[in-house]
């Protein structure tokens, strides 16, 4: 949580932005540990402590939290899907099943619409990247603060729960696609793709270069298109969670009674604590109604007098407009899970048609 | 925005769930769900025939029962027929012996009749007999007054 002051306002933000990266610090580099600055002799795979640790580990490093959570929700698909095929009957499918099923029926619809090859790989392929984007870009919907702060709690610094919004993670499925797409370009189409290359869209000899320079930009657009797209809308929609977080924390801070105590003599970092006050005050006041002791109408005042306290006016605006945005963000990570398939499709149909 | 590592991994990664999905989830699902898909439409062929098959049994079970109706009404009308048939014929019968009885009849009373006359006769040829005999009393010949008398007796 971060108060108004600018500062801690950044930091707070590129705390969420920063990875939990384990990597190789090169030799030489100077490192800040408790006993002061220390050099290191030799290369170092070790845990990075903070943003500048993690640029000095350059491409020798790897995301923990990004492939943590993208490795377990993959997982989480195979186990759930792969359950539900165990499960499958030719009889009256039930619960789960049915679920499974429809998710199945739809992406093979999707296939069959705009796949026209035979190719045993690409439903299981389209199924598998709209499912696992789909759990990634989930992990959004998740209140910001929540993972982090528990995983603090347990001693790990930096923590970023949405691997979508990591555009290793995202590059790496479009790549993969990418790889695809050559390899069945090459299989299908053979010496029919060089003359794809060099003979489109001007179809003499004198324009191959052009031509080339044409298409291996029309080529290499794709992959970078299905990665960097789902990047941005993923890390724009994560960045508003974050902005809207810290409204909800501002709001705290600008509290009538405790805001200015609060201020006053612990700091910043006591927002937490003030807040749990508050939150355990509203929620005896409403026990109190439950159990009878105080009516309703005292009731409301009590819990608006809390958070008028509490600067809560400005954090239950927060609140909604958090819980709004998550609402929306639902149409966004579907859509984006969705379009990254459907491309990767197209993609491939297109790899597998010999003229376009 | 650091590229590292952590895109290979996320490709060795995709590739791994991918060959799973390819291997061990997909099939499996789509073949249930297509035996499934032609178990219904083999059902509904099945109930679609069934209904076909009723209205065929109804129809048949109409047109029987037409029939029926028909040959009933066909034999009931022979039956008034052959009534009326026996019923002329006993008329016929009836008449013919009423004929015979009355033939039969008009023979016996003739024969009646004839029977009266001759007795009336032979009672009258005895009674002028005793009337001559009264009045001629003993002396005429029986012989020859019997051969007068019974040619009298055949006058009659």
């Amino acid at each position: 949580m971060a108060g108004e002051n600018p500062a801690s306002t950044t930091e707070y933000i590129q705390h969420h932005l920063q990875n939990l990266v384990y990597g190789k610090l090169p030799a030489g580099f100077e490192r800040e540990t408790e006993s002061g600055m220390e050099v290191l002799g030799a290369d170092t795979w070790t845990m990075a402590h903070g943003a500048s640790e993690a640029a000095a580990m350059g491409f020798w490093a790897i995301h923990v939290d990004s492939m943590g959570w993208s490795i377990g929700l993959g997982v989480l698909f195979c186990w759930v899907f792969r359950r539900a095929a165990v499960r499958a009957t030719t009889g009256v499918p039930s619960g789960m099943l049915n679920f499974i099923e429809m998710i199945v029926e739809f992406i093979d619809g999707s296939v069959k619409d705009s796949f026209h090859g035979r190719n045993k790989m690409v439903a299981p392929l389209a199924l598998t990247i709209f499912v696992w984007i789909f759990l990634m870009n989930l992990m959004d919907l998740l209140p910001v603060d929540l993972v982090p702060k528990l995983m603090g709690l347990a001693g790990v610094g930096y923590q970023k729960i949405v691997p979508s919004t990591d555009p290793n993670i995202t590059m790496g499925m479009a790549l993969g696609v990418f790889v695809l797409m050559i390899y069945y370009n090459i299989k299908i189409k053979g010496t029919g793709f060089v003359k794809e290359l060099t003979m489109h869209p001007f179809n003499h000899w004198a324009f191959i270069p052009i031509n080339l320079f044409m298409e291996l930009v029309g080529l290499l657009a794709k992959p970078f298109s299905l990665g960097l797209r789902l990047f941005g809308n993923m890390y724009a929609g994560e960045m508003i969670f974050i902005l809207i977080a810290m409204m909800f924390a501002a709001g705290a801070g600008t509290g009538l009674v405790f805001g200015g105590l609060n201020a006053q003599f612990f700091g910043e970092d006591t927002d937490g604590v003030f807040w749990l006050v508050i939150f355990t005050m509203v929620c005896g006041v409403c026990w109190m109604n439950l159990k009878g002791k105080i009516s309703t109408g005292k009731t409301v005042l009590l819990t608006l007098g809390l958070l008028t306290i509490g600067g809560g006016v400005f954090a239950l605006g927060g609140g909604l407009m958090q819980w709004g945005w998550a609402i929306f963000h639902i149409l966004v990570i579907t859509l984006q899970a969705f379009i990254f398939m459907v491309l990767t499709i197209v993609y491939l149909s297109m790899a597998h048609e010999e003229d376009h | 925005m650091n590229i590292n590592l952590t895109l290979f991994g996320q490709m060795v990664t995709f590739a791994i769930f991918v060959w799973f999905c390819m291997k061990f989830v997909w099939p499996v699902i789509i073949g249930a769900m297509e035996e499934r898909q032609l178990k219904i439409a083999e059902g509904l062929d099945a109930a679609d025939r069934s209904v076909r098959d009723l209205e065929a049994a109804q129809d048949k079970v109409a047109n029987q029962m037409k029939e029926a109706k028909q040959e009933a009404s066909g034999i009931v009308d022979q039956a008034h027929k052959r009534a009326n048939q026996i019923v002329d014929e006993a008329k016929v019968l009836a008449v013919a012996e009423g004929v015979r009885l009355k033939v039969a009849a008009e023979a016996e009373i003739e024969q009646e009749i004839n029977r009266a006359k001759e007795e009336l006769r032979s009672a009258v040829a005895g009674l002028a007999l005793a009337g001559a005999e009264k009045i001629l009393e003993a002396s005429i010949d029986d012989k020859a007054n019997r051969v007068l008398i019974d040619k009298l007796a055949a006058q009659l």
